[in-house]
């Protein structure tokens, strides 16, 4: 009895082999178990090539672009500069008016689409007449290409043309204005989309449930605000974060109604200008960078303090 | 009670209305300038007085736009279906497959679907252009396609995950291999979903305007609203409303007939993937 | 056809949950077995590791002589037919039970004669054409099986299969699932949570109880000798009473007064004899009207009649007897299973009297029990004194 642990495991391990249980016990992944892994990685393989090709690496090349000087106009004056770029934007009063612009626009523009969304879903939900002519109707402004309606608000509001436009001011060269037409374009546009996902919050709070507020005394504010609005919390703060995340992205709009003109620059605007017009990589990689990063720190404080579920986060379906 | 009921109503057709009245009024002003001749164009009735079809002719006349909307027809409808036959891959293996590494490609699809396009438009631009790439369809269908995918993802798991398990259970015990259960009982019965699916795909790359505007340089690959915007600056129209007004009006009649006739169906989409959680 | 052995098997989920522990059955060529317990107590787990849909933790899976552990479900040969019946909704009737020839390759001609076949079998010939959306329930439960006749395979599993179906459907087609069995003399695993199935069912009935085997047995067997408190509540229907009581030498004291053992009950208590608290366990079944006895061994008590149930055949009384509830952790389970755990001062009682039994609510009646047929459990183990089993 000389035998050191290991050994006697070994022998242990060998007696078991005898009756074929090491055998299963060791060979942990059953035929089904290997074949299922290897069909969903084969499954998967395309699109996660595909969206690593697209957005990953790209990213990565974009923070290389941003620590150099990276500029076309002098090709061969290129070199790496830590970060210059992001000291050279972050002290531009060009990217703070953007930010700002931005910022105004993400949250005046979620603030609306949050309560004109609940109002259109409420309609939705509850109306007792024509109600797929209404849930038809509310799809066209989402369906529509965004430059194709911000060209139609765009003419509504140009002086001796659109119905909208004042007699004796042009509103798409003032600031204030402009600010308001982008965002009511904005809204315009996501109300509906908002709308349909708060209606699905809403199809999920049990109708027995608002019968029983009611016969408990709840007026419909009441219940709206006692009932309704706890049940259907994560389905808001979904849409809030999806529409937050979109609405700081803001572009299309801006580039056909005012083409940044007046300050009205979003911050991907400006970044779009230094890019493709200035053809400065470096700072407009910088400037892509900064957006990514903001872009990221709405999302975390989003989960983090509302606890938004992201969606398909429950992927593992259970058997 | 038979007055209440039917004032109730009443007051709903008035909700209704002006919901009709919100959807379709920006919608009718541009179709109204698309038919207004040279005379009226300028005259900010929200109602044309002597309609023509003038502008119509004008733009499909002008090899640039039909040129414009073939690239957007191809790339889009490319785009849709690789991004759904790679979406519906991942998003069955997602849904239902134990395998190594699910959770990661879940949190991607999930960044992608955050990340900021406007991030990616100078490392694509010069990555296409390193490879030739730029300006060409593929050049636009890659980043459409990547950019579908989490969509495509989420929404079709959401299907998949509403297909009882004992179904492949049940194929499992018939003799399928996982893929044969995959391909011969459960994507049949997600074509639904797949088909609701593709028209949000669809609908996002027609949508597009970030990127058919930075990744291309001539009408080469150029989508509509992407040439449209190139319609103001240009100088082959004297005016150049009444065109954009007709070709919004060109792409914009697709998508109000995919919205008419699949309502039912993209609400179900939309709502499916996003708010279950 | 094949025999069937699952050796030491063991069952732990990824999340730690212990499903089914030491599992341990030999299932003969041809046999019926019906698994049956409460739901959650690891059936259907049970059932889903032989079928390969899971895989077991540890111990051994034996099919004719082969450890198939590791094997896909379709090399195994089984069929399987659900609870949900999970019928291919995009597929005839016709093709849904074609399915599994197809997949193994087998020519078309053949395929259309044994689903031809078994259609007939099952009398689902004119509905070959039609989708399972269109069917009834019943007529779906047919094509499950159907699909699972088809390829005639080395065994059937099936998971509550009838549980969807409406009462009377269901003893219907027990008796057709009985004797589809017989005819093909296929071996089968059977998984309800219904006692009255498992009773009727099978040839051998295995109740689990939180992952374990509790007894194995035939269904007389299970029915007559209950190896502890857990079987015994839950087999038979409506289930069987339990009193708390006291063996002395000559006897038992419970809530229905002193009873005799009779002398078989006693030789098998012996080495026992010191006087100790038991449960007592006493079928409905065997208690009578005292006047419709005569003389036959037994004890009689009087019980206040609460609540009186003609059935035709006979009829329920339920009375309330003074004294302490049986307490165990075996009744608690049952009881939580049943979700009937309220509590009232007494013990409640059912008793399946004769047609002729003359009891009427709210007065008192004069009942007697069958002594012979009366179990005894230890109250701590809730183990069978009587059944050396
Ligand atoms: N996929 C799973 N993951 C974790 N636990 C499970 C899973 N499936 C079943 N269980 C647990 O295992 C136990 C037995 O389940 P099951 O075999 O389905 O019971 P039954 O069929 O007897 O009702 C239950 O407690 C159940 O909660
Ligand atoms: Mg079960």
């Amino acid at each position: 009895m000389t035998a050191t642990p290991t050994a006697a495991a070994a022998e242990a391990a060998e007696d078991r082999m005898d009756d074929g249980t090491t055998e299963i016990a060791r060979q942990r992944h059953t035929d089904a178990k290997r074949a299922e892994r290897k069909l969903g990685l084969m499954l998967v393989g395309p699109a996660v090539f595909i969206m690593l090709a697209v957005a990953a690496y790209p990213i990565i090349y974009a923070f290389w672009l941003s620590l150099n000087k990276a500029d076309l106009r002098q090709p061969d004056a290129n070199e790496f500069i830590w970060f210059d770029n992001y000291v050279t934007v972050l002290s531009s009063p060009i990217w703070w008016t953007a930010f700002g612009v931005t910022m105004l626009i993400t949250i005046v523009g979620a603030t609306l689409e949050l309560i004109l969304g609940m109002l259109l879903a409420i309609v939705m939900h509850r109306t007792i007449v024509g109600r797929g002519l209404v849930r038809t109707s509310a799809l066209v402004p989402y369906a529509i290409v965004t430059v194709v309606a911000a060209f139609s608000w765009r003419f509504a509001w140009t002086q001796g043309l659109g119905w909208l436009a004042p007699e004796n001011s042009a509103p798409l060269t003032e600031f204030w204005p402009s600010i308001g037409i982008i965002i009511l374009a904005e809204v315009w546009k996501t109300v509906p989309f908002m709308a349909l996902l708060l209606m699905a919050g809403l199809a999920l709070v049990p109708e027995d449930l608002l019968k029983a507020a009611s016969m408990d005394g709840a007026n419909a504010w009441k219940r709206f605000w006692m009932v309704t609005v706890p049940l259907i919390k994560p389905a808001i703060l979904v849409a809030l974060l999806f529409r937050t995340l979109d609405a700081f992205r803001v572009f299309d709009n801006i580039f056909i109604l005012t083409s940044g003109s007046n300050q009205t620059s979003s911050v991907s605007m400006v970044a779009y200008s230094n890019l493709i017009r200035g053809l400065n990589l470096g700072i407009g990689s910088a400037m892509s960078v900064l957006i990514f990063i903001t872009t990221g720190i709405i999302a975390f404080a989003f989960i983090k303090f509302f606890g938004a579920a992201a969606p398909g986060s429950d992927a593992e379906g259970k058997r | 009670m038979q007055p209440e009921t039917t004032n109730r109503k009443l007051m709903w057709w008035g909700v209704n209305a002006i919901v009709l009245l919100y959807a379709f009024v920006p919608v009718l002003w541009i179709v109204s300038l698309s038919l207004k001749d040279d005379a009226t164009l300028n005259d900010g009735n929200y109602i044309p007085t002597s309609p023509s079809n003038d502008s119509y002719t004008a733009i499909f006349n002008n090899p640039d736009f039909l040129r414009a909307l073939m690239n957007s027809i191809g790339i889009c409808i490319i785009a849709t279906l690789i991004a759904i036959a790679f979406g519906t891959m991942a998003a069955y293996a997602i849904a239902r497959l134990d395998f190594p590494g699910k959770r990661t490609i879940v949190a991607m699809a999930l960044l992608v679907s955050m990340f900021p396009q406007i991030a990616l438009v100078t490392p694509l631009f010069k990555i296409e252009t390193a490879i030739g790439l730029f300006d060409t369809w593929p050049g636009l269908i890659i980043p459409y396609i990547a950019f579908a995918l989490p969509l495509a993802i989420y929404t079709l798991s959401a299907f998949f995950r509403e297909i009882p398990w004992d179904l492949e259970k049940a194929a499992k015990m018939d003799g399928a291999t996982p893929y044969q259960a995959f391909r011969r009982v459960i994507t049949p019965l997600a074509m639904p979903g797949i088909f609701t699916t593709a028209i949000l795909v669809f609908i996002s790359c027609w949508n597009d305007f970030l990127f058919a505007l930075s990744l291309t340089s001539t009408s080469n690959a150029r989508t509509v609203p992407a040439a449209m915007s190139y319609f103001t600056g240009a100088t082959t129209f004297e005016k150049p409303t009444g065109p954009i007004a007709a070709a919004a009006v060109v792409i914009t009649i697709p998508i109000v007939i995919f919205v008419l006739v699949f309502q039912r169906r993209i609400v179900a989409g939309l709502t499916s993937g996003a708010v279950k959680g | 056809m094949a025999e069937i052995v699952l050796d030491h098997v063991v069952k732990r989920y990824p999340d730690g949950a212990l499903a089914v522990d030491d599992f341990n059955l030999e299932i003969a060529d041809g046999e019926f077995i019906i698994l049956v317990g409460p739901s959650g107590c690891g059936k259907s787990t049970t059932l889903n590791m032989v079928a390969g849909l899971e895989d077991i933790t540890a111990g051994k899976l034996i099919i004719d002589g082969q450890v198939v552990n590791d094997k896909a479900p379709k090399d195994r040969d089984i069929a399987m037919v659900f609870q949900s019946y999970a019928l291919y909704p995009h597929m005839t009737v016709g093709d849904n039970m074609g399915f599994p020839l197809r997949l193994a390759g087998m020519d078309k001609a053949t395929i259309r004669k044994k689903v031809e076949q078994a259609a007939e079998m099952l009398e689902l010939t004119q509905h070959l054409d039609r989708k399972p959306a269109n069917l009834s329930g019943g007529q779906r439960q047919r094509v499950a099986m159907g699909r699972a006749i088809v390829r005639s395979p080395k065994a059937f599993l099936m998971d509550e299969p009838l549980s969807n179906l409406d009462a009377k459907l269901r003893v219907q087609m027990r008796t057709q699932i009985s004797r589809i069995q017989k005819n093909l003399g296929t071996t089968t695993l059977y998984v309800t949570h219904d006692q009255t199935e498992a009773m009727t069912l099978g040839d051998r009935v295995v109740v689990m109880r939180s992952g374990v085997v509790q007894q194995v047995g035939s269904p007389a067997h299970l029915y007559a000798h209950p190896a502890n408190l857990f079987v015994a509540g839950f087999i038979g229907s409506p289930s069987m009473n339990f009193f708390p009581g006291r063996l002395r030498p000559d006897g038992v004291v419970t809530a229905l007064g002193e009873a005799k053992l009779p002398d078989q009950i006693r030789q098998a208590l012996d080495g026992s004899t010191a006087e100790r608290e038991v449960i007592v366990g006493i079928r409905p079944e065997h208690f009578e009207e005292a006047s419709l006895v005569g003389d036959k061994p037994g004890a009689t008590f009087d019980a206040p009649i609460d609540i009186v149930e003609a059935m035709g055949s006979d009829v329920y009384a339920y009375f309330t007897m003074k004294g302490d509830q049986a307490r165990s952790k075996d009744l608690e389970d049952l009881a939580k299973d049943t979700g009937n755990d309220l509590h009232s001062g007494g013990v409640e009682v059912t008793a399946r009297l004769d047609a002729a039994a003359n009891v009427q609510r709210g007065r008192t009646a004069r009942l007697w029990y069958d002594t012979s047929k009366i179990q005894v459990f230890d109250g701590a183990s809730g183990k069978n004194l009587v059944t050396t089993d």
